[in-house]
């Protein structure tokens, strides 16, 4: 087998290992619940008979084991189970469907988190390599001033300071709707992506920046330089074969950050997304929610990491053309 | 007479001269190179610590005491000049919060980061020394919990213990601890096969001697700028769950919850920009601490090492 299929065939397996592990400890987060959540979620007046009856939808009743099966089986499915709120102690069930609650803010989110990517990735790899060729220079020094000092803001204060000096141009509250037009939520979305493309940018460009130094110093580059290469040529030609992974690993890893920033911005912002629907599951317990929430985050945070090594390993020279 | 012996010897011409420094001396030389990015940290984080420690003398008024007029402005836009950055929500003076915040949200953060090194800190040294099945298990731990965002972790596991403090300071410690397990095992792992260190186990050293004794103090620094940079990390990680009403609750003053109760009037801002000042205060008060400690520690780093992974 080529050395490069057996190591992603690998680092896929251990991704899939990794899922299933994460997988297990979200699960059991339901059985570290302390003491009879069934009567704090049905209430104190609920009957015994309808607080029974909640457990065994739980499958309380049941080994720990067997609840896992049944719940990584349906999860695989696409049923999340059934939020908690909506339960009345007198028995009647108007809870809705995770699911249901989940998808049209999953879009959201997606639509947000794309719509900030698409603008943060190219800016900060120009201004990553552009800072990395001139090293020390003013541009140099200014971008990394900056950079430090917005990677150091906390989301909320960068959002509030937005805020106070674009409040009259840009909509502060994003509230968007499925019937509104893509220009329309466009402009809803503009203070809320502004903000996270200021903290990924920061992050991104230093990254990239240090990725690029590290190649431009090894001997290669400077042999290439002595030999008379055109600079555009060491760049093109030398540099940026190496360059490929951790650039890589850079965009896969701020796509992974984006996807934890959100849940600060979209509160900041009122964005119905799912970062919003899990601070609101948290505070209210509602677990079924939670966990669904926090098992998507985990997963597209570990397939993009994934992804991120992927790409690492099959566009690395060495690999590819082994000696 | 005995003839002086003629031989030179240019140690011995400079051993004249040569003074030992004391620490304080060279502490000062230190300094005085320090760039102003790293003068301008420090006296920051002086000032803070300063306001953190002796916050109760400082304060103008109790921690949650009322007064009758709510939501009142700042002195300079108009408002009462008993209180200078006005009153909250609820008619609490602004100031006296904020001071109190100080030592309630730095406090935290600074416990649980020393927890967090602790965990950390005394696990990665064990890992790098014993190097066996229980390295692998640690290490394979740590891989599986940082693959979960520690935000998002930190918020499921605040579902299920409820938000209160020491609750609060036990998740993120022990998510915030996988961190400083990497480094120091990383670190730690360079120096657990230098010679020393296989002397002091033939003589016959317990593990907690060649942790503390041989490999601790050869990898300080970059374990003191791991420290500040993990501080407002934990730091920012605080003020965010708060900020999300998830982490510090009322009535203890905080900077996290005071941005969040300042953020009513947020959609107005357009209209009059000074409604934007009662949330911008304490996240500024935030955003200050955590960029002067940056500042020290890319100074730090730069000092002890010129090596820094940039993140």
């Amino acid at each position: 087998m080529h050395p490069v299929l057996f190591t992603v065939l690998q680092r896929l397996g251990l991704g899939l290992l990794t899922l299933f592990i994460v997988s297990i400890i979200i699960f059991s987060s339901i059985a570290l619940l302390p003491g009879d959540f069934g009567q704090q979620v049905l209430g104190q007046a609920a009957l015994p008979e309808t607080v029974e009856a909640f457990r065994r939808e739980l499958g309380l009743d049941k080994p720990a084991w067997i609840r896992y099966l049944d719940w990584i089986a349906a999860v695989l499915q696409g049923d999340l189970g059934n939020s908690f709120s909506g339960r009345a102690s007198s028995g009647s069930d108007a809870s809705r469907s995770v699911w249901e609650l989940l998808a049209p803010r999953l879009s959201n989110t997606l639509f947000l988190a794309g719509f900030t990517a698409m603008i943060a990735v190219p800016l900060s790899l120009f201004l990553g390599i552009t800072a990395a060729l001139k090293r020390n220079s003013v541009y140099d020094r200014t971008v990394n001033a900056v950079t430090l000092t917005t990677i150091s803001f906390p989301e909320f204060f960068l959002a509030y300071l937005l805020i106070v000096v674009l409040a009259g141009i840009f909509p502060t509250l994003s509230n968007v709707t499925p019937d509104m037009s893509l220009g329309d939520r466009i402009l809803k979305i503009a203070l809320p992506s502004l903000t996270m493309t200021l903290v990924i940018v920061a992050h991104m460009m230093r990254m990239t920046r240090a990725a690029l130094i590290n190649l431009l110093a090894s001997p290669y580059i400077e042999m290439a330089q002595l030999k008379g290469a055109s600079r555009a040529k060491v760049i093109m030609k030398h540099a940026l074969p190496n360059a490929w992974a951790p650039i890589a690993t850079v965009i896969a890893f701020n796509l992974a950050y984006l996807v934890v920033g959100v849940v600060v911005v979209e509160v900041v912002f009122v964005y119905p997304g799912i970062g919003q629907l899990m601070v609101d599951s948290v505070s209210s317990r509602d677990i079924p929610v939670a966990q669904a929430c926090a098992l998507i985050f985990a997963a597209t945070y570990i397939l993009l990491n994934l992804m991120a090594d992927v790409i690492g390993i099959v566009t690395n020279p060495r690999l590819l053309h082994p000696r | 007479m005995t003839e002086e012996p003629q031989t030179y010897s240019a140690a011995g011409e400079v051993g004249q001269v040569r003074m030992r420094r004391s620490y304080g001396e060279r502490v000062w030389i230190a300094l005085k190179k320090a760039p102003i990015s790293a003068w301008f940290g420090m006296i920051v984080i002086a000032f803070y610590a300063f306001v953190a420690i002796f916050g109760p003398f400082l304060a103008p008024y109790g921690e949650a005491e009322v007064f009758a007029k709510a939501d009142e402005p700042w002195t300079v836009f108009g408002g009462d000049p008993a209180h200078f950055f006005g009153t909250d929500q609820i008619g609490r003076d602004v100031l006296t919060r904020l001071i109190y915040g100080a030592r309630n949200t730095i406090g935290i953060a600074l416990v649980t980061t020393l927890l967090s090194f602790l965990i950390g800190g005394s696990l990665g040294l064990v890992a790098a020394i014993n190097r066996s099945w229980l390295d692998q298990i640690l290490s394979r731990g740590v891989d599986v919990l940082m693959s979960i965002p520690s935000l998002i972790f930190a918020l499921m596991l605040l579902s299920i213990f409820g938000s209160s403090i020491p609750s609060l300071v036990m998740i993120i410690a022990i998510l915030d601890s996988t961190r400083v397990f990497r480094l120091t095992r990383s670190v730690a792992a360079n120096v657990v096969v230098m010679d020393y260190v296989e002397a002091a186990r033939l003589r016959g050293e317990g593990i907690g001697w060649i942790m503390r004794k041989e490999i601790l103090p050869n990898i300080m620094p970059p374990l003191v700028a791991e420290f500040g940079l993990r501080f407002s990390f934990v730091f920012l990680t605080i003020a965010s769950l708060s900020f999300l009403g998830l982490g510090i609750q009322p009535p203890t003053a905080d900077w996290g919850s005071m941005v969040r109760d300042g953020s009513r009037f947020i959609q107005f801002v357009a209209y009059d920009w000074t409604l934007a000042l009662p949330s911008l205060l304490p996240a500024g008060a935030v955003a200050l601490l955590t960029v002067a400690v940056n500042f020290v520690v890319d100074w730090f780093l730069h000092k002890t090492s010129g090596l820094r992974d940039d993140h």
